[in-house]
C-alpha cells in the first residue's frame, strides 16, 4: 500500500480554439473540417513575403476568457517560438511568452475547490498531418499529407497552477473550465473535434508538505475519460519508478488510447531551445481600461451563476442534473419552459435524456413549443413514449408538437370522437364493463386493446382509462 | 565577455542542428573562426553599461494594430499545390514524419 | 519617333506617353532592346518579363487613346529586386532554394505600381536573401558595376542599381536592411532612398530582418525618386507595421535650396574613410554653405556600436524568417528518409555560404544562455541609437555623411572576409536601427572614375527633407557642367 504515501501534483494546459469568423492573422474562414487546403491563403501558408495582422475579435475573446477566469488583463506582446515541423507553416509559432494577455486568475470548481490559473495567452494553431500507408501495408508510413486548413486558427492556452491533486479533480477542472469557456461564447469547447485539447503535467511527491517531484508532460489526451486514465497510469508509473529506487526523468509522454499507457517521446538530439524573441511583425497590444470594462460588462452569465439561478427558480433538482443542464447550455431553455408553467421534473428529464443527444438542435428548440410538449405529457395527452417520439421529430425537423403529434396520429382523435368509440365498445361488452366497475384490472387492458383496435392505434391509452373511469359512476 | 564565452566548434555544431543545416567538419571550423571574429567585434556593445536601457524591438512605436474579423477570399489550392515540391490528393506530401513515439 | 541615345527620365516618359509623344509600347521595346544589348555584360537582371511588359504597354496605350489617365508612372519601365513577390513570375531572392518559385500573389508595392501605370520589365539580381554588400552572393552569379565591370555594383540591391546606372531602366525598386539600397546607389552613381520604416508596405517583400527592412526607389535623378516614392508609399492594412497616417505626396520646392537648413556632419561617419571621399565631403560642405545651409560638425556616439548591434539583430531575425524554407510547401526539395532529414538536406543544398553564416550567427544569438548577452544587448543599443539621433536632431534638420567609406571595390576583393565586407555598411546601418529615412546621392567621382555617393539623413517622416537636400547636392553636377 505504498501508493497512499504519495500525493499526485497535477497542472493542466488547455488549448481552446476561438470561435472567430476568421483566422488569427488572415481573412481565411475559421471553420472546422472542410476539404483539405480549402481554407488557406499565402498568409496562413506562411509563404515568403507574407505578414500577420491580428484579428481584433480574437483579442476580445481572449479577454473574455481572462475575465471569466478572474485573471488580470495586461498589456501583452507576441513572441516567435522557433521549431521546425511540416505542419507549422512558418517553422515558428507566434505565441505569447513573458508578457501574456491574461495572468493570475482562478477557477472555482462546483465541489468548492479553487484551482489557480497562471496565464491564458493567445497563440496560433498548426495544420494537421496524416500518415500515409501505415495501415493495411507491410511497411511503415511512406509519407505524410499536410492540410493547412487549421493553420493560423486562434487559440487560447490556459495554464493552471499545479493545484490539482487527483485524476477526478482534473476531470472536474476540465469539465468546469469547458463550461465556463463555452458560456463566454469564445469557444465551442468540442473535445471530439479538437477545439479543446488538454496536456497534463503530472508529478508525485511524498505527502502535501514535500517539495514537488520531477514532472512529465502527457500529450494526446482526446477525451475526459482518456484524461483520467492517462493521469492514473502516469501516477502509478511514477510511483513504481520511485519505489524501485529510480528517478523520474523530465520528459514528454504520449498517451496511447489502445494500450491505455503513456510512452516517452523519442528524445531529441537537442534540448528544447525555442529561441523565443519578440515578433517584429506585430506591435504590442495594450487593451486599455475602457475595452477591459466593456468586455467585463458584456460577459454573459457564467455556469456558477446560472446553476444558482436554476436552483433558485426550480427549487428542487439534483446538483448533478443542474451541472449537466448548464454544461450542455440547456438551462436557458429549461427556465423558459418553467416560466411557461411546464413541469420541471419532466422537462429536465426530456432535456437530459433525450434532447442532449442532439445538442445543437436541442439548443434551438422553441420555448413555447417545448413547454407545450411537456404540458401534453403532463396532462396525459401524450404518453412518455409518444412524447419522446414527438420530441425526436421536433429535434429532427422542427415544428409544433401539436401538429407533429397529429401527423404521427397521437392526437388524431378529438375527445368526443374517442368518447363515442368508448361508449360503443362499452355497449357492445356490457359484461366486461361490469367486471371493470368491480375493479378487475385485466379488463382494463381488454378495453384499451379494443379501443386501440377500433381507432387503429390513434387513441392515447391514458385518455382511454380516464374515460372509462368517468363511465364508472 | 571573457574567453570562456567565445563560441566553440561544439557550439557551432549544436547551432547547426537547431538551424537544420548539415555542416562539414571544415565548415564547422571555418564558421567557428568567422563567427568568433564577428562576435568579438560585438564586444563594443557589452562594454557599455546598458542595465537601465529598455530594449527596442521595432523602430517606430506602435500598438493595437488590428484587423476586423471579416472573411476574405482564400487562394485556389491548385495554384499553391502546383508550386509545392510534393503533393497528393489535394494535400502537401512530405516524407514520413517522426511522430516522436518510440 | 526614334528614341535617341539620350536617356529619358521617368518623369519625361510618363509625360511623353500621356501627351502621345511616344507610346508605352515604343518605350518598352526600346527598354527591352537596351537590356538585350547591355545585360550580357552587366547581369543586372535575373529574369526579363518582356512579353508581359509588352502586353501591359499595350493596355497603357489603349488607356491613353481612350483618354484615361494610367497614373503618375504611365508606361514607365521598372526593374524589381527579386525579393519582391510578383504573381506568377519567378521570385528567387537570388537563391537556389526558391527554385524559380512563382508566388500566388503580388506584393503591395507591385499592386501600387500597376495602379500608377508602371510596367515591370524584369526582376533584378541581388545577394542571396539580401545578405551581402556586393551582389557576389547571388546564387546566379554577380552583377557588374556599369562604371567598371571589374568592380562590384554594391549590394544587396546591386542588380537594381546597375540596371538604372547603365540606363537599362529609368527606375528600379530595391530593399534596404542595412544599406542595401544606398550602398549600391553610391557605388553605381545613382540616387537611392531608404524611406522611413513603415512608409512603404513590406507585404510581399521576402523578409530578411523584419524590423529593419524597407523597400525604396532607385533612379538617376532625385525627381524620379520622388515620383517613385510617391507611387509606393501609403498605409497597407496587410502590414501591421505600416504607418496609418496621411502621407501627402512629397513635393520638393527646390527654389530656396538649402537656405536656413541646419546640417550636421557626423564625425563618427568620417573615421576611416578614403581621402577622395573625404574631399568630396569637403566640397559638399562648401556647396551647402554657399547655398545658405549651416553646416556644423556633430556627434552621434552610439553609431560606433551600431554595426555590432546590426550583426546580431539582423541575423537573429533572419534565422527565424528563413526557417520556412524547408522544402515542404514551395521551392526546392532534396529528399530524405524522413521529413526532418529532407528539411536538413534541402536547406544545406539550397542556401549559400553567406546565408548559412548569418543563420548560424542569428540562431546562436537567440539560443538559450546567449539571448541577453547578444540579442538583448543589441536591442538595448538600438534604444541608445534612437536616443542619440533624437538629441542630435534637436540641433540639426538633417545629417550628412559619406554613404560608404570607399568607392566600389573589385569583384572578389572581400568575398573571403565577411567582417571586412560587413564594415562597408558602417555609415548606412544606424539609420535602419532607428527606422529613419536616408538617401544616397551621387557627388562626383574618384580618380579611378568610380562614383562617390553622399548620404543625407533625417528624422522619421522627414523623407522630403532628405530628398530636398539631395536635390540641392545633385545640382552641383549641373553647375559643374555649366
Amino acid at each position: 500500500m505504498t501508493e497512499e504515501r504519495y500525493e499526485p501534483v497535477i497542472g493542466l494546459e488547455v488549448h481552446c480554439e476561438l470561435r472567430t469568423a476568421t483566422k488569427l492573422w488572415c481573412a481565411c474562414p475559421n471553420e472546422f473540417g472542410g476539404e483539405p487546403n480549402t481554407h488557406i491563403c499565402p498568409i496562413c501558408l506562411g509563404l515568403p513575403g507574407t505578414l500577420p495582422v491580428l484579428n481584433r475579435n480574437a483579442v476580445e475573446y481572449a479577454m473574455r476568457i481572462g475575465t471569466a477566469l478572474n485573471c488580470e488583463i495586461k498589456p501583452s506582446k507576441f513572441h516567435r517560438k522557433n521549431y521546425f515541423y511540416p505542419d507549422m507553416p512558418k517553422d515558428f509559432q507566434i505565441s505569447q511568452y513573458d508578457e501574456p494577455i491574461n495572468v493570475q486568475g482562478y477557477l472555482d470548481l462546483p465541489t468548492g475547490i479553487r484551482i489557480g490559473i497562471e496565464r491564458a495567452h493567445i497563440e496560433e494553431d498548426t495544420g494537421k498531418s496524416s500518415h500515409l500507408g501505415k495501415s493495411g501495408r507491410i511497411h511503415a508510413a511512406y509519407g505524410a499529407l499536410v492540410d493547412y486548413n487549421r493553420a493560423g486558427v486562434p487559440l487560447v492556452e490556459i495554464v493552471s497552477a499545479p493545484d490539482i491533486r487527483s485524476s477526478e479533480q482534473a476531470k472536474d477542472y476540465v469539465s468546469e473550465l469547458r463550461a465556463v469557456l463555452v458560456a463566454t461564447g469564445a469557444t465551442d469547447g468540442r473535445m471530439e473535434e479538437g477545439s479543446l485539447r488538454v496536456d497534463a503535467n503530472v508529478s508525485v511527491r511524498k505527502g502535501p508538505d514535500a517539495p514537488f517531484g520531477t514532472r512529465c508532460e502527457i500529450k494526446n489526451v482526446n477525451s475526459l475519460r482518456s484524461l483520467v486514465r492517462a493521469i492514473e497510469y502516469e501516477i502509478k508509473r511514477q510511483i513504481e519508478v520511485l519505489e524501485d529506487g529510480g528517478r523520474i526523468i523530465q520528459q514528454t509522454r504520449h498517451f496511447n488510447e489502445d494500450t491505455l499507457s503513456t510512452v516517452a517521446l523519442r528524445s531529441k538530439e537537442e534540448a528544447q531551445d525555442y529561441r523565443y524573441f519578440p515578433e517584429p511583425d506585430l506591435p504590442p497590444i495594450s487593451p486599455g481600461e475602457a475595452w477591459i470594462n466593456k468586455v467585463k460588462e458584456e460577459l454573459p452569465p457564467l455556469p456558477p451563476q446560472r446553476r444558482a439561478k436554476v436552483k433558485e427558480i426550480f427549487g428542487t433538482g439534483d446538483d448533478g442534473q443542474i451541472i449537466t443542464l448548464v454544461e450542455q447550455d440547456l438551462d436557458g431553455l429549461f427556465l423558459g419552459v418553467l416560466s411557461h408553467g411546464a413541469d420541471g421534473e419532466i422537462a429536465i428529464r426530456r432535456l437530459l435524456n433525450e434532447a442532449a443527444s442532439q445538442i445543437e438542435a436541442a439548443r434551438k428548440l422553441d420555448v413555447k413549443d417545448f413547454a407545450a410538449l411537456i404540458g401534453m405529457e403532463k396532462s396525459g395527452k401524450l404518453s412518455a413514449t409518444q412524447c419522446k417520439a414527438v420530441l425526436a421529430e421536433m429535434l429532427e425537423s422542427g415544428g409544433s408538437p401539436l401538429q407533429i403529434a397529429a401527423s404521427l396520429g397521437f392526437e388524431g382523435m378529438k375527445s368526443n370522437e374517442l368518447e363515442e368509440v368508448i361508449t360503443q365498445i362499452i355497449n357492445d361488452n356490457p359484461d366486461a364493463f361490469e367486471r371493470f366497475k368491480a375493479g378487475d384490472e385485466k379488463v382494463t387492458q381488454f378495453f384499451v386493446g379494443q379501443v386501440m383496435k377500433a381507432t387503429k392505434g390513434k387513441a392515447n391509452g391514458k385518455s382511454v382509462i380516464e374515460f372509462l373511469e368517468t363511465k364508472k359512476s | 565577455m571573457n574567453n570562456e564565452n567565445l563560441i566553440t566548434e561544439k557550439d557551432v555544431a549544436h547551432v547547426a542542428v537547431l538551424a537544420r543545416l548539415h555542416l562539414s567538419e571544415k565548415e564547422i571550423t571555418d564558421f567557428t573562426v568567422q563567427l568568433r571574429s564577428i562576435l568579438e567585434h560585438g564586444r563594443d556593445i557589452t562594454a557599455l553599461d546598458l542595465a537601465d536601457i529598455p530594449p527596442t524591438s521595432g523602430p517606430i512605436p506602435l500598438e493595437n494594430v488590428f484587423r476586423e474579423d471579416v472573411k476574405g477570399g482564400c487562394v485556389d489550392k491548385s495554384e499553391v499545390l502546383s508550386e509545392a515540391p510534393g503533393h497528393q490528393e489535394g494535400q502537401f506530401l512530405v516524407p514520413p514524419l517522426l511522430d516522436g513515439s518510440e | 519617333m526614334k528614341l535617341s541615345e539620350q536617356l529619358l527620365s521617368a518623369k519625361e516618359i510618363a509625360v511623353g506617353i500621356k501627351n502621345k509623344t511616344f507610346s508605352a509600347t515604343e518605350i518598352v521595346s526600346d527598354t527591352l532592346g537596351r537590356i538585350e544589348k547591355l545585360d550580357g555584360d552587366i547581369h543586372a537582371f535575373l529574369n526579363v518579363t518582356g512579353d508581359q511588359a509588352l502586353l501591359r504597354a499595350k493596355e497603357i496605350d489603349e488607356m491613353v487613346s481612350k483618354g484615361e489617365d494610367p497614373g503618375i508612372l504611365a508606361g514607365v519601365p521598372i526593374g524589381i529586386k527579386d525579393n519582391i513577390c510578383t504573381r506568377k513570375v519567378a521570385t528567387t531572392c537570388g537563391s537556389k532554394i526558391l527554385n524559380e518559385w512563382k508566388p500566388p500573389y503580388d506584393a503591395t508595392v507591385i499592386e501600387k505600381l500597376r495602379s500608377q501605370g508602371a510596367i515591370v520589365v524584369g526582376k533584378t539580381n541581388m545577394d542571396e536573401f539580401a545578405m551581402g554588400s556586393s551582389t557576389e552572393h547571388s546564387a546566379f552569379g554577380p552583377t557588374k558595376n556599369p562604371h567598371n565591370i571589374k568592380c562590384v555594383p554594391g549590394g544587396s540591391s546591386g542588380g537594381s542599381a546597375a540596371a538604372v546606372a547603365s540606363g537599362m531602366v529609368p527606375l528600379a525598386l530595391g530593399s534596404d536592411t542595412g544599406g542595401s539600397i544606398r550602398q549600391p546607389a553610391a557605388f553605381c552613381g545613382v540616387v537611392g532612398l531608404k524611406p522611413t520604416y513603415g512608409l512603404v508596405s513590406r507585404y510581399g517583400l521576402v523578409a530578411f530582418a523584419s524590423s529593419l527592412d524597407q523597400i525604396g526607389p532607385f533612379s538617376r535623378d532625385v525627381d524620379d525618386s520622388v515620383l517613385l516614392a510617391n507611387a509606393i508609399m501609403g498605409h497597407d492594412p496587410l502590414d501591421s507595421t505600416s504607418l496609418d497616417i496621411d502621407t501627402p505626396p512629397i513635393k520638393i520646392n527646390s527654389d530656396g535650396g538649402v537656405r536656413g537648413l541646419r546640417i550636421g556632419l557626423v564625425s563618427e561617419f568620417l573615421e576611416g574613410i578614403s581621402p577622395e571621399i573625404s574631399e568630396a565631403i569637403e566640397r559638399a560642405c562648401k556647396y551647402l554653405d554657399a547655398g545658405g545651409g549651416q553646416v556644423e560638425s556633430c556627434s552621434v556616439p552610439s553609431v560606433k556600436q551600431s554595426l555590432s548591434a546590426y550583426y546580431l539583430i539582423a541575423p537573429a531575425e533572419a534565422s527565424s524568417n528563413l526557417a520556412r524554407f524547408d522544402g515542404v510547401r514551395f521551392g526546392m526539395r532534396v529528399d530524405g528518409k524522413n521529413a526532418e532529414e529532407m528539411m536538413v538536406n534541402t536547406r544545406t543544398a539550397g542556401f549559400g555560404d553567406e546565408v548559412k553564416r548569418r543563420i548560424m550567427l542569428g540562431t546562436y544569438a537567440l539560443s538559450a544562455g546567449y539571448y541577453d548577452a547578444y540579442y538583448g544587448s543589441a536591442q538595448k543599443l538600438r534604444t541608445l541609437v534612437i536616443r542619440d539621433f533624437e538629441s542630435v536632431y534637436q540641433k540639426f534638420d538633417v545629417l550628412l555623411s559619406p554613404t560608404t567609406p570607399t568607392t566600389a571595390f573589385e569583384i572578389g576583393a572581400k568575398i573571403d572576409d565577411p567582417l571586412t565586407m560587413y564594415l562597408s555598411d558602417v555609415c548606412t546601418i544606424p539609420t535602419n536601427l532607428a527606422g529613419h529615412p536616408a538617401i544616397s546621392v551621387p557627388f562626383g567621382y574618384d580618380s579611378k572614375g568610380l562614383p562617390i555617393g553622399l548620404q543625407v539623413l533625417a528624422p522619421a517622416l522627414k523623407d522630403d527633407l532628405t530628398l530636398k537636400v539631395a536635390s540641392y547636392l545633385e545640382s552641383a553636377r549641373e553647375n559643374a557642367n555649366d
